[in-house]
């Protein structure tokens, strides 16, 4: 099958990216500079991303309200107009359907940006679970999307706004001319790192793209999904598909800070139960020890040698894996009994045939500095 | 079109070999490094270890992936090369020179022998 090409496929070619097949979109994983001096360029400079394979959808409509407050975790419907927020959709099970942004543009409308390969799976969600109380319109074919994050992104994007977008506070976004094209600026971001998401029609995004490469502080760089990986690991940010599905729940990912049990919604049951009853399962950061030399990737097994070998040691599963270009050393994210939750336990992880210790962590692996 | 050093042999699993004294020095080539992309750590065997052709001798973690390297021929590893320890990033800046891997004396001659020329493995890779 062909795969789908994103309006910055061109320029993506012009700066000698090596693209792959991402979910059934032709990508750049790394430009020339690579991985590592990418992820770096993000943390000390800028870094731009073409995140435009993610999907973008309208809820409208004069009930919209009812029906979002059905769908989210996170108290969305009731946040005000201009303010983004962060929400886990769930199933009655409390299994996560997705992770998303809503924008709320208005008490009648907002704006919704899912995962590229959950598109499909959250708009078929959203129509069957607002039961007709607003419409669901899919402009992800029509709307490109770039990330700019790093130290030097606000002074960047601010600079190509006439100056208008560097007070912009933290999850709140407005309409903005950027560079002459219109866009729908907001502060959020999936690196850990200030920075700017900027939606606009795939038309305008070739020139919002060259505006802001010609405009480039030192060491900033253009970005592969390989460096936009390790960013958000380091920064333990979750990744749908590998930290969260349908068989763990917000608060086994440790997301309970975007579920606000105080409202009914789907899940809220269910969730309410896990809350009372305690965590059998928890998803965990943990450093790889240094003298291992290895790295944990998504599906190795968490082992305790005390019940055998093979599948009856098994006892948790990793999730998200890699080097920690910043932090150092090898981190990761696994799920494992809540008795190994608490930090400073230590671990097993068995990296294809070799056990190899680990330490559970707290909290980021990665925290930026500046506010 | 990526072309690749004339001196060498070359295997189907993208590793090249340079005659060192009796010993065959062993490396991974550019187009393995291009897939790869950024390496962050190399595994390798001990001097003195006998490696057998086509088994596993070592592990390179890239930033997204993990590879086997297999060993081109049987033989004894002679060296090893250390720096990679503490400099992985040898391997993408230069593959065929500091990115080096092992030294390998071949137990069987013949083994060489049937090691990919350049223009062979060039045609190789291009059908890839």
């Amino acid at each position: 099958m062909e795969r789908k090409r994103t309006p910055l496929w061109e320029l993506h070619k012009q700066h000698g990216a090596r693209l792959i097949d991402f979910g059934g979109w032709d990508l750049p994983i790394a430009y020339p500079a690579g991985t590592i001096k990418e992820h770096k360029a993000v943390r000390e400079a800028v870094g731009l991303f073409d995140v435009s394979h993610m999907g973008e959808v309208y809820l409208r409509g004069d009930r919209v309200r009812e029906a979002i407050e059905q769908l989210t975790t996170n108290a969305v419907a009731a946040a005000p107009p201009g303010k983004a927020v962060y929400t886990l959709l769930c199933r009655p099970s409390g299994g996560v359907v997705d992770d998303c942004i809503f924008y709320k543009r208005s008490d009648t409308e907002f704006f919704v940006v899912v995962n590229a390969s959950n598109t499909a799976k959250d708009l078929e969600w959203f129509r069957e679970h607002t039961h007709g109380l607003c419409d669901v319109e899919d402009a992800s074919e029509a709307t490109a999307l770039i990330a700019v994050q790093g130290p030097k992104a606000v002074a960047l994007v601010d600079q190509l706004a006439g100056g208008k977008l560097a007070g912009l506070a933290s999850f709140t976004f407005t309409d903005a001319e950027i560079a002459g094209v219109a866009c729908v600026a907001a502060r959020t971001g999936y690196t850990g790192e200030d920075g700017f998401e900027l939606a606009c029609a795939n038309a305008d995004a070739p020139a919002l793209w060259t505006a802001l490469t010609d405009h480039l502080p030192p060491g900033g760089l253009p970005i592969g999904l390989a460096a936009r990986d390790t960013l958000r690991l380091e920064a333990r940010l979750p990744l749908y598909g590998n930290d969260l599905d349908d068989d763990h729940t917000p608060l086994e990912a440790g997301l309970g800070w975007a579920v606000k049990l105080d409202r009914e919604f789907l899940g809220a049951r269910a969730l309410r139960e896990q809350k009372q009853h305690g965590l059998a399962r928890q998803l965990v950061g943990f450093k790889i020890a240094d003298e291992a030399r290895a790295i944990a990737r998504h599906g190795y097994a968490v082992v305790d040698r005390s019940l055998g070998r093979g599948e009856a040691a098994v006892i948790g599963s990793v999730t998200s894996g890699g080097p920690g270009i910043c932090v150092g050393g090898a981190i990761g994210l696994a799920y494992v009994p809540a008795a190994c939750a608490t930090p400073g336990t230590q671990l097993l992880i068995d990296c294809r045939g070799k056990d190899t210790p680990a330490t559970v962590v707290s909290g980021k692996f990665y925290k930026r500095t500046q506010p | 079109m990526t072309s690749f050093p004339s001196d060498l042999r070359y295997t189907h699993d993208h590793e090249w070999l340079r005659a060192a004294g009796s010993a065959w020095r062993v490396g991974i080539t550019q187009f393995a490094v291009d897939q790869l992309g950024d390496i962050t750590l190399v595994d390798l065997p001990r001097e003195g270890d006998l490696v057998t052709k086509g088994q596993r001798f070592g592990t390179i973690e890239s930033v997204k992936s993990v590879s086997d390297l297999y060993a081109p021929v049987s033989g004894k590893v002679t060296a090893v090369n250390a720096s990679l320890k503490d400099a992985p990033e040898q391997v993408n800046s230069e593959p065929y020179g500091g990115g080096w891997m092992i030294e390998l004396e071949p137990t069987e001659k013949s083994e060489i022998d049937e090691l990919l020329a350049p223009d062979a493995y060039t045609a190789h890779v291009a059908a890839q």
